[in-house]
């Protein structure tokens, strides 16, 4: 490659890296101000023109994890020095943590619907995942009767709005006692994400050359071993980015958990803003409690990063 | 090793159909070469015996037994693919090990390292052992192939254009080395081709496939001097045979359209070697003459104009020009000539195979 630039080209560089900049702060913008709230004190939650410099306090993030109850006086001083440090941050608020009779601090809803979330997402994207790698799988290597018609099928499922489905659901997941639990959050997600999966990985396996298994057969090996040995790594590249998406899909859903779940299998996006509650809402704690949840798909995806990289320009590169 | 038999062997895809009533014969330690065209179902052949495909129709044996039912593992042949056959992931070794460890036919660690250590010494790839596949060349790439598929002592070896994506040096030394190699292991080889010269070079026996049928096998020197017909003719050979529409008058060869005569004062022979003689008079024929076989000299029968010259260092191919029609003649090197120049020609009547006109059925074999 010659090193000469034109200065046209120079011009056009930095129009583009001033749009990819611009681009990246009207993304990054909410990201930021959730981060910032989840770090504020309550006072300069609400304040305008927005507080930008303020000294980040961790109040939020206790006050997400634990009960409270309103303080009608102010703590003594003895209280005060009594407390750990975690609780005098909740003092300072006018509030204090509940305890139960034997002293032990009463822990908030928001752990267990993390949790929930954790166990639902995650089940779900392996579901749909592994289901979808063998649909796939299917439609890609063998002659399969009809295989445009069950393709278009598999796609249809996504062709209205979930939401349109939503009574329907919630009646039959009533009759049949799924609502309210993991197990009816994990098959409706899975559902969902599989003919995402399905279509996203017949892309991946098609582009991996099947002389690659024939090679194994032949080599004497069965189908299913050269399924394992052979086009399994080879499709990883395509199982992360399908797991990244289905994961986002599962994490994020609110609208389905709203409806399907109220206590027990109840996930993180509906529990967060029923914590605005009917008084002052402390906007702190909403903030605290969904930058933790941005968390984990920041997490998977970095991890994945290089595959998903691969992954997006995957059907681009063509021989 | 092992005796391949393919009787009445029928395949469709849907509505195409990629072979029809398919003999083949190849017998033990044969090397046999399909030669075809791009879509003449060499490919389909090759993955029936394989047992990657299902016959629509007719049977394939293996020393004598109908394999029908056996799955690919269990027929114990190797595979040798133009590209994509080693394993991107693994290194060479691990490539070469990965055939000598299915559940089916394990074997211990110490005779797998040994095989693997043997097969690399014969194809001189000891050196790579320990790289990824990733980061060998083409010719290094194929080399591995060969090997996976002879650490195994397979019952036959069957190779898919297994030089066509290198570049032509290295396909030449490949060529040799794995003929050497099929000698050496005393091996049955199928190998499948588009390239005429490898079949020739390579072959003990050659079948040419058009349009999913056998149109002739035979050994090169026979496809070569006998084409079954006029697709052999013009496939085999480079250049190919000269083909002239024309037909016999009185022991000369009067090619019709364009007005030219050659003595042909042999007739057609049959092939037991009886001349078809008169009846073949006046009969619309095409006459088919290697290039090597049309002389220049002062003197002879026709004259044409050279249309073109291709030096080829230790001969030349002229292209004649007589009338409409195109002749290709080999001469040697030393032979001056300029284009346009007027020539004269004549050709070796022994040489000359007639063909039907009309079915294009070389009349030796017809006869």
């Amino acid at each position: 490659m010659a090193a000469v630039r034109t200065s046209s080209e120079i011009g056009f560089n930095r129009v583009a890296i001033v749009a990819v900049l611009l681009v990246t702060i009207i993304f990054l913008a909410p990201i930021y101000w959730i981060a910032s709230t989840a770090f504020k004190p309550r006072n300069l939650a609400t304040t305008i023109p927005p507080t930008v410099v303020f000294q980040p306090e961790i109040s939020p993030f206790v006050k997400l994890f634990t009960k409270r109850s309103q303080l009608r006086n102010p703590a003594s001083p003895e209280e005060y020095a009594a407390a750990p440090w975690w609780e005098r941050v909740v003092f300072d608020g006018g509030e204090k943590i509940v305890r139960d009779g034997k002293g032990q601090v009463q822990w908030s809803g928001y752990p267990s619907r993390f949790m929930n979330s954790l166990i639902v997402a995650i089940t779900s994207t392996v579901l749909a995942v592994g289901m979808g790698t063998f649909t796939a799988y299917g439609f890609s290597r063998f002659r399969v009767k009809g295989e445009a018609d069950l393709l278009f099928f598999i796609l249809s499922t996504r062709m209205l709005p979930p939401v349109v489905v939503a009574i329907p659901m919630f009646l039959m997941y009533r009759a049949v006692g799924l609502n309210d639990s993991h197990l009816g959050l994990i098959i409706l997600y899975t559902a969902f994400n599989l003919s995402f999966s399905v279509w996203l990985m017949k892309g991946f396996m098609d582009e991996i050359p099947k002389e690659y298994e024939e090679a194994a057969l032949v080599d004497g090996y069965t189908r299913m071993e050269a399924f394992f040995k052979i086009v399994l790594p080879e499709a990883a590249t395509g199982i992360a980015a399908t797991a990244v998406f289905c994961f986002i899909t599962a994490w994020n859903e609110y609208a389905f958990a709203l409806i399907m779940t109220s206590r027990r299998a109840q996930t993180a996006p509906p529990f967060i803003p029923s914590q605005i509650g009917s008084g002052l809402p402390d906007w702190t704690v909403i903030a605290a409690g969904t930058f933790l949840f941005l968390l984990p798909v920041a997490i998977f995806t970095f991890l994945l990063r290089n595959h998903l990289l691969r992954g997006m320009s995957f059907g681009a590169i063509r021989k | 090793m092992a005796h391949i038999q393919l009787k009445n062997i029928s395949k469709k895809f849907g509505n195409h159909t990629a072979l029809t009533g398919l003999d083949l014969d190849i017998a033990d330690g044969e090397f046999f070469v399909l030669l075809g065209e791009t879509g003449a179902g060499k490919t389909t052949t090759l993955r029936m015996i394989a047992g990657l495909e299902k016959p629509s129709e007719g049977q394939v044996f293996i020393d004598g037994v109908d394999v029908a039912d056996w799955g690919a593992a269990e027929r114990d042949v190797a595979l040798v693919l133009q590209q994509y056959s080693l394993y991107p992931r693994y290194t060479v070794r691990q490539n070469l090990e990965f055939p000598l460890k299915p559940k089916i036919r394990r074997l211990p660690d110490a005779e797998i390292k040994d095989r693997v250590d043997r097969a690399a010494r014969t194809l001189r790839i000891e050196h790579l052992l320990d790289r990824k596949t990733d980061r060998l060349s083409g010719g290094e790439m194929q080399r591995v192939s060969i090997g996976r598929a002879i650490v195994r002592k397979p019952r036959v070896f069957l190779m898919d254009e297994p030089l066509s994506a290198l570049d032509a040096k290295l396909r030449e030394a490949l060529r040799t080395e794995l003929k050497n190699l099929q000698m050496q292991l005393g091996a049955t080889f199928l190998f499948v081709t588009h390239d005429q010269i490898e079949a020739m070079s390579m072959g003990d026996k050659v079948g040419v496939l058009n349009h999913g049928r056998i149109v002739q096998t035979g050994t090169p020197y026979e496809i070569y001097n006998n084409p079954r017909d006029t697709y052999v003719a013009s496939f085999v050979g480079s250049p190919p045979m000269n083909l002239i529409d024309g037909k016999l008058v009185n022991g000369r060869a009067v090619m019709a359209p364009l007005n030219f005569e050659l003595p042909f004062a042999g007739g057609a022979k049959t092939s037991g070697g009886a001349k078809t003689g008169a009846a073949t008079d006046g009969r619309p024929l095409v006459f088919g003459i290697r290039p090597e076989d049309v002389y220049l000299e002062t003197g002879a029968p026709v004259e044409a104009r050279v249309h073109d010259v291709e030096n080829h260092g230790v001969e030349k191919i002229l292209t004649l020009r007589v009338g409409d029609a195109m002749l290709r003649a080999t001469v040697p090197a030393r032979t001056d000539v300029q284009i346009e120049q007027p020539v004269r020609f004549a050709w070796n009547p022994d040489k000359v195979v007639l063909f039907d006109k009309g079915s294009g059925i070389s009349l030796r074999h017809a006869g």
